[in-house]
């Protein structure tokens, strides 16, 4: 039904108007075989076969088969306007005629002296036409279309080129030399080209005489010719950015996105690729200069600071031109780098408040939330800063009235971002969110409002916000039209009101709403109040229980089930029925429910004690990293997703280490995994898996290998899991078996379960078991020295047989070591007061290290996240680029149950960053295992 | 206009000016079609490569209009020479007279074609071509060969030829276009 709908939506295919299939069949066949050939029936009837064809109707193949060979007796005639729809009609047909061969000659033919017309359009139909066997016969003509001095036909040629790459590549590649000598030269438009066509008869003169458009195309085609040969690579870069041998603005950021993709791959090479992106921020075409900012911006982590500014530049000069495209890119970009560093761009407050009126809504949207992060920024410490806040705030009030609400919602996020990041700014924003609650609005801009002011009592650290914003939201409920949020507030309150201060005055409120409100919001009032009176005790029960026996004779049955529920649980004291403290894993959860059903026999019922239980702690910190991530990647570039798909490093490690769900996920999956194994059998639970693999060779090596740890605490078990990928073409790998051995004496190793066979492209798995120390032992961490050993035999035939005569020869080299670091046994874990649960740990232990391989505070805040694994709080992961020193909190637990928290004190001189850091943990021991192993 | 257009037609009809006449050029590959054709065509010997298709040209001979059709004679493309057969006025087939090995599929292909219906009123010239190599057969030997004698109700005949020099071409058109004038204009 809904192609249906899509079909009377497009303005260009009314059925009536579409002709008929079998009509326009026969009457092509009658037409085509004909002679001689009418031109101007011929023509028509193509037209008409076109149409179909790109309306979507398909000829089977035999139709198909008798069209083409009738279409082919159509190059009897020497037409050109007849010939270029030939083409085009046996490019269409090409995929689905079982025989295409019989054009060929003719096409070649028309290639090397047929007219200019129609010759590009031979070109796109022969790479359609050829098959592997039949390439090397055009291999001449290609060579020559390459580099014919017409930019039509030469473009023509490269992009059928690339076209032919999945089939041909070994021919493609020997047009290198062309494609090459293309990509310099000078190939202008005929001077004739339009006056062929009356329509373009009188205006010639204004046509440009080239775009310069086969740059672009041939440097695709090399790219991918070059694009496993680094070195080649490069000295491509090297010599297309070398004066101005580019001139088509579309080619120049093909090659910076190229750039981009190397250094993705290898970051040393900046050095090198730095000048030529830095010559490309000041460009004549504004594309390029943006297209290169957003490149270094991705790569801000590479360049210095006075490097960086010059980014900011171009697009403070961007934000000023008249073309709304351009100006909504650059305010894009700065709003992307305001996410991670606002101090970098106050210099663009000036135009950037400009643009809070711009006529362009998208544009005024972007001003402010980037305006917001930037105020932050600079009022972190001084206290001055509060006035542009204020500012700001005022400012935007008075706009608040003329905007529409989408708008506001992108707002909202934004002060919600500003005021987790900076919670000492709570205040002030908290009220610019209440009051717009209090205003008119929309369910939808409520909810988000109210989402905001959610996450702010989650996490803001001082209980006055909590209170603050609870307050606010009792006097919303009110007047509150929209059932569900009120619904929503009610859970909020019974889950938040107990634990405060003055937990009259919350139940004041909701049994106003006890009495005035309809039945869902009644019966979501009693379950707040009985988690009142469950967690109060006391006073408080005693009365809730009066106030909750009225509503026994409530009008409506859920209303009374629930309170008679409720009171049953008061009375009989099952605190734990009303309040959890913990909730199941949804996700591992699902995983679980999902095989269970999947097995065909149900003979053992599911055991619920397998899904993990998490505390309120843990979903915290779940719901934070979820919250910060949300907010980076909203501002993070939607487009850039296609760029690097699997590049970015920032990507991979987010998804790494932050996402915890996720994480849960994998350590179920290796669980499963590992269970399948019947030697690990008696090993019990597994506490904990390093999640991403590491690698122990190069991506590129012949024998690619990636290792997992996996942690058996409870039975002190180390298992070591070497995925093995065999990526040579024509090897058999035998015998394949992994040496590691423990610099710490107190690994020992139990067995290894070695590889037999591994068949090309495929990957298998070679698991090491060990037994480990306990944490009483005074040496927790270990490195392991990995040798690899296997037998390399070639194949010799189609089906990846080996020559049983031949024996093969026996590698055994070295690969990366493997470190088993204080990370590996701590997970991070969220909390709202570092101070307080820091100072309670009882074991400390300091430390000071050089932390080495880093340039920067920001690269050392994160190498120090990852290797210890825990999560900083308190926003002390962002480091503001003006400083020479910082302090990171770091906060999770041990996978002996025991709490950990790091306070790191960082300093940079002279190049080198310094840590001093302070451990303190529950586990006894650990904390030395900490401080002497963070680095 | 309409009406000078079907006066045209009318006279074209008579004396057979306008009509295109449809001829198609077959025989294994590396038989010297399309060097026949363009010899034909352009009156020079150009160099060719293995035609994956077909070529074709029109040409004026002798006031008539020849649409002639030259054939890939690969294994792979003969089974595709019949989707060209209907309309046919005469096939030209041409013999690689020094390749004695061949001579039999010449024979096989030549006769499953003669069967075809659409082909049953089409005359048939033969070029016993590359009579310049050295032990080249004769026309009389390659008509045996092809056994063309048992050819019934068909206008035949068989021609000693070179292309490379253009020797007997024109006398194998000369007959052919006297065919065609008698049997169908």
């Amino acid at each position: 039904m809904s192609t249906v709908s899509y079909k009377n939506k497009d303005a260009y295919s009314s059925s009536s108007g579409l002709p008929d299939k079998m009509a326009v069949f026969q009457e092509c066949l009658q037409q085509f075989n004909a002679t001689p050939v009418k031109t101007k029936k011929c023509r028509q009837l193509l037209a008409k076969l076109l149409r179909l064809i790109y309306h979507g109707e398909e000829f089977p193949p035999s139709e198909s088969t008798t069209l083409f060979f009738s279409i082919s007796k159509l190059f009897q005639h020497k037409d050109s306007s007849l010939r270029q729809l030939v083409y085009l009609t046996i490019k269409e047909l090409s995929s689905s005629s079982d025989d295409i061969l019989m054009v060929t000659s003719s096409i070649m033919k028309d290639i090397q002296e047929g007219d200019v017309v129609y010759k590009p359009n031979a070109i796109r139909t022969l790479a359609k036409v050829l098959d592997a066997t039949t390439v090397f016969s055009a291999e001449r003509l290609f060579k020559n279309a390459i580099v014919d001095k017409n930019p039509i036909v030469s473009t023509a040629a490269l992009i059928s080129s690339y076209n032919m790459l999945p089939n041909a590549k070994e021919v493609v590649k020997r047009f290198t030399n062309e494609t090459l000598e293309t990509i310099q030269s000078y190939k202008q438009f005929p001077k004739d080209q339009f006056q062929l066509h009356e329509y373009y008869g009188s205006s010639t003169s204004n046509l440009p005489a080239t775009s310069y458009m086969y740059q672009y195309h041939a440097l695709g085609l090399l790219y991918h010719l070059k694009n496993h040969d680094k070195m080649a690579l490069m000295k491509l870069i090297t010599t297309l950015s070398e004066g101005s041998s580019l001139k088509n603005s579309l080619s120049i950021i093909q090659l910076i996105r190229y750039i981009n993709k190397i250094l993705i791959d290898d970051e040393s090479l900046i050095t090198h690729l730095y000048p030529i992106l830095s010559g490309l921020l000041k460009h004549k075409s504004d594309m390029v200069e943006l297209e290169a900012c957003k490149t270094l911006i991705n790569l801000q982590h590479l360049i210095k600071d006075d490097q960086f500014m010059s980014i900011v530049t171009t697009l403070q000069k961007l934000l000023g031109v008249p073309r709304t495209a351009t100006r909504f890119a650059a305010i894009r970009l700065i709003n992307k780098i305001s996410a991670k560093h606002p101090e970098k761009i106050i210099v663009v407050n000036i135009e950037l408040e400009g643009l809070i009126n711009d006529s362009n809504r998208s544009i005024s949207t972007l001003a402010i939330t980037t305006l917001l992060k930037t105020m932050g920024a600079g009022t972190i410490d001084s206290g001055a800063g509060g006035e542009n806040v204020d500012r700001l705030i005022s400012k935007m009030t008075s706009l608040m009235d003329e905007i529409t609400e989408d708008f506001k919602i992108v707002i909202i996020e934004a002060i919600e971002n500003l005021a987790l990041k900076f919670p000492s700014k709570h205040k002030k924003l908290v009220a610019f969110l209440t009051d717009l609650l209090r205003d008119d609005g929309s369910l939808q801009l409520k909810t988000s409002i109210v989402d905001a002011l959610f996450d702010l009592i989650k996490f803001l650290p001082e209980a006055s916000a909590k209170q603050l914003i609870l307050m606010n939201l009792c006097e919303f409920i009110e007047d509150c039209e929209f059932t569900e949020l009120s619904v929503r507030i009610l859970h909020l309150l019974g889950d938040e009101g107990p634990n405060t201060s003055n937990p009259s005055y919350y139940i004041r409120h909701i049994y106003n709403r006890l009495v005035l409100e309809n039945s869902i919001v009644r019966s979501s009032a009693v379950i707040s109040l009985a988690k009142f009176a469950a967690v109060c005790g006391g006073d408080v029960s005693k009365n809730i229980k009066i106030l909750l026996s009225r509503c026994l004779n409530d009008v409506d049955d859920e209303v009374r089930d629930r309170t008679a529920l409720s009171l049953k649980f008061i009375n009989s004291d099952h605190k734990k029925l009303i309040v959890s403290g913990s909730k199941y894993d949804l996700a591992a959860l699902e995983s679980k429910l999902t095989h269970y059903l999947n097995e065909t026999d149900f003979a053992s019922s599911f055991d619920i004690n397998e899904v993990p239980l998490l505390s309120s702690e843990e979903l915290k910190s779940i719901e934070y990293n979820k919250k910060i991530n949300k907010l980076e990647s909203s501002n993070a570039d939607a487009s850039e997703s296609n760029d690097n798909v699997k590049g970015s490093k920032t990507e991979d490690d987010r998804s790494g280490s932050d996402n915890l769900a996720n994480d849960l996920l994998k350590q179920q999956e290796y669980a499963q995994e590992l269970s399948q194994v019947p030697e690990f059998a008696d090993y019990g639970k597994l506490s904990k898996s390093t999640l991403t693999p590491k690698y122990l060779t190069d991506k590129e090596n012949e024998v690619v290998v990636t290792v997992v740890k996996h942690f058996f605490i409870e039975s002190q078990k180390l298992v070591l899991q070497y995925d093995v990928t065999n990526t040579l073409p024509r090897s058999l790998i035998q015998d394949f078996s992994v040496i590691a051995v423990p610099d710490n004496e107190l690994y020992e190793e139990d067995f290894i379960i070695p590889l037999a066979e591994l068949k090309p492209e495929q990957t298998g798995t070679v698991y090491i078991s060990f037994s480990t120390p306990s944490i009483e032992d005074e040496d927790l961490l270990a490195a392991f020295g990995n040798t690899i050993n296997f037998i390399n035999r070639e194949i010799i035939d189609d089906e990846g047989n080996v020559d049983e005569a031949d024996e093969g020869y026996t590698e055994e080299f070295g690969i990366e070591d493997l470190e088993v670091l204080p990370g590996d046994f701590l997970a991070p874990l969220y909390n709202s007061n570092f101070s307080a649960a820091y100072d309670q740990l009882p074991h400390h232990e300091s430390s000071v290290v050089t932390i080495s391989g880093v340039n920067s505070l920001e690269n050392a805040v994160s190498s120090l996240r990852s290797s210890l694994n825990l999560l900083p709080l308190d926003g002390s992961d962002y480091v503001p680029s003006d400083t020479n020193s910082h302090v990171l909190k770091l906060f999770g637990k041990d996978v002996w149950g025991g709490k950990v928290g790091v306070l790191i004190r960082l300093a940079l001189t002279g190049g080198k960053v310094v840590a001093k850091l302070e451990v303190r943990a529950e586990t006894d021991n650990f904390s030395t295992a900490v401080a002497n192993g963070a680095y | 206009m309409g009406q000078a257009f079907s006066f045209a037609n009318i006279f074209g009809k008579l004396w057979g000016i306008s009509k295109e006449i449809r001829i198609l050029i077959l025989g294994l590959d590396g038989a010297g079609k399309t060097t026949v054709l363009y010899r034909l065509q352009l009156g020079e010997v150009v160099t060719t490569k293995p035609t994956i298709g077909f070529n074709v040209e029109t040409l004026k001979y002798k006031n008539l209009t020849l649409n002639i059709w030259d054939l890939g004679g690969q294994t792979s493309i003969r089974p595709y020479w019949r989707c060209y057969y209907s309309n046919t006025a005469a096939v030209i087939f041409v013999v690689d007279s020094t390749d004695k090995d061949r001579i039999d599929i010449a024979t096989k292909e030549l006769h499953l074609m003669l069967k075809e219906e659409e082909l049953q009123n089409a005359a048939l010239l033969v070029f016993a071509n590359k009579q310049d190599q050295p032990g080249a057969m004769t026309a009389a030997e390659v008509s045996q060969a092809l056994s063309l004698t048992d050819l019934k109700d068909r206008s035949w005949s068989i021609v000693a030829s070179s292309a490379i020099r253009g020797e007997g071409l024109t006398e194998g058109l000369d007959w052919l276009m006297d065919v065609i004038k008698d049997e169908q204009l």
